[in-house]
């Protein structure tokens, strides 16, 4: 079994690689109206995790589990067709290098951020750091998969004023099957990189290019 | 519904002359070649209304060889039913485009009814000076219908790398919140409009938003996707019809 410690260290939100700055497509789905309580960020917080958290979750695990991490950019990449997210999931995964390589120094760290001076994907990122802490690649899926719903959840508190406690019994509510996506991740990983789940969600996508378009916002995605 | 499933793989090759080599028409799956549309040879898939029904396993296959100019249509949308098997339906398109080859691959919408279970796979293998346009539409239900299951997933590969892999999954056997506010948000009509064409290399396609449902994404790749999240069939196409004309002159 691997560190239970070194896994809370890396999932803690407080881990400095600047996911608080963003609300995982929240922000744009509060603006629409389609999140406007606890309900609206359960379902919105669902689908997100089935859909790109499943897809994150098994490139971070495949990365985890030591595949190439150049195919896995590329596969991320055709798997993020929304230019927008493209470029926060480079800038996040240059984020989480920096404070990667300050915690866990490692030569696989090193070589993926010589490979990719302005940022590899984020899940590429975080399978590699998972690696050099220790971690295995359920870990890593485990890590995407609470990272995809508990960044949304923390970002609504902050828009919609929603109660704190509410947020978290969401989050709650959504541990089966947070689960279950990072056991599948896990082992679609296992698989190899051609068993990769690409599942999508239409109005991440679409919302992401609309909200980069924002003169002001309260998140940067 | 009263048949047995059934399998079926039509076959589809065409070449730089014009010709079509191999045409293969196969159960449900029927094959016509039509009046020519400009400098593309047409392929137009008749009679697909009574398929895919559960249990059903359909295929179609398409070479568009070097230098070939192809344009596959349909005569009309294609109804994913519900069958006597509890199996899902599956319905695969494969397609490999050769160099300096074009592919126009413009069916009609694939719409799922109340009770089907339909995967449908759409593999696309390309060379690097292959060119492609291709629409897919998704209508969930008929009027006023709550839908079946859906899942789509089309890959597309150009010289051997991957350009786009996207799966789409909704309906009573997706898992939960395909119809949420981070996926659908209750619309039920969903449109993709693929055009890869290797000078967008030198030129490429600005992103930009198509109103409030839709967005021209540039990929990673040279190559631009057209996506649509609407209320309706008609609204899909409108945004994507406006989309074709322009990043698709070919």
């Amino acid at each position: 079994m691997t560190s239970r410690s070194a896994l809370l260290v890396l999932a803690d939100g407080r881990f400095p690689a600047g996911g608080h700055a963003h609300s995982g497509g929240a922000e744009a789905a509060v603006r629409a109206g389609r999140v406007k309580d606890a309900a609206g960020l359960e379902s919105f917080c669902r689908g997100r995790l089935h859909t790109t958290g499943l897809t994150s979750a098994a490139l971070a695990a495949a990365a985890a589990y030591g595949l190439d991490p150049a195919a896995l950019d590329a596969a991320a990449d055709a798997r993020t067709p929304s230019p927008a997210l493209r470029a926060v999931a480079r800038r996040l995964g240059r984020q989480l290098m920096r404070a990667a390589r300050a915690t866990w120094p490692s030569p696989r760290l090193d070589a993926l951020a010589a490979m990719y001076p302005r940022g590899a994907h984020q899940p590429v990122v975080l399978g590699t750091t998972a690696l050099a802490a220790g971690l295995d690649a359920e870990d890593a899926a485990y890590c995407v998969a609470y990272e995809t719903v508990g960044g949304p959840a923390t970002a609504v508190v902050r828009l919609l004023g929603l109660d704190p406690y509410q947020a978290t019994a969401v989050l709650a509510r959504l541990v089966p099957e947070m689960d279950q996506v990072a056991e599948r991740a896990a082992a679609a990983a296992r698989q190899g990189i051609d068993a990769l789940p690409a599942a999508s969600a239409p109005l991440l996508d679409l919302t992401a290019e609309q909200h980069a378009a924002w003169p002001v916002r309260l998140f940067a995605s | 519904m009263d048949r047995v499933s059934l399998r079926a793989t039509a076959r589809i090759v065409a070449d730089a002359d014009g010709g079509l080599p191999l045409l293969v028409s196969d159960g449900p799956l029927a094959l016509r070649r039509t009046r020519a549309a400009g400098p593309y040879t047409r392929v137009t898939v008749v009679g697909a209304m009574s398929a895919p029904l559960g249990g059903d396993r359909l295929a179609v296959e398409t070479e568009v060889r070097d230098g070939a100019r192809l344009l596959v249509d349909s005569a009309a949308a294609t109804l994913a039913l519900p069958g006597r098997s509890a199996e899902p339906a599956a319905y695969d398109v494969r397609i490999t485009v050769g160099e300096e080859g074009v592919l126009r691959w413009l069916p009609e919408q694939l719409v799922s009814v109340q009770g089907s279970d339909l995967r449908m796979r759409t593999v696309v293998e390309l060379a690097p000076t292959a060119r492609l346009v291709l629409r897919e539409e998704q209508i969930l239900g008929r009027h006023g219908e709550p839908p079946g299951t859906l899942v789509t997933r089309l890959t597309v590969r150009r010289a051997g790398r991957p350009l786009l892999d996207q799966e789409l999954a909704f309906g009573p056997g997706a898992s939960g919140g395909w119809d949420g506010g981070a996926v659908l948000g209750g619309h039920r009509a969903t449109g993709q409009l693929l055009v890869v064409e290797p000078g967008f290399a030198e030129k490429p396609v600005e992103p930009r938003l198509l109103g409030e449902n839709g967005a021209v994404s540039p990929l990673a790749g040279p190559a631009a996707l057209v996506s649509v999240v609407a209320p309706d069939a008609l609204a899909v196409r409108r945004l994507l019809d406006a989309a074709l004309a322009e990043l698709a002159p070919f």
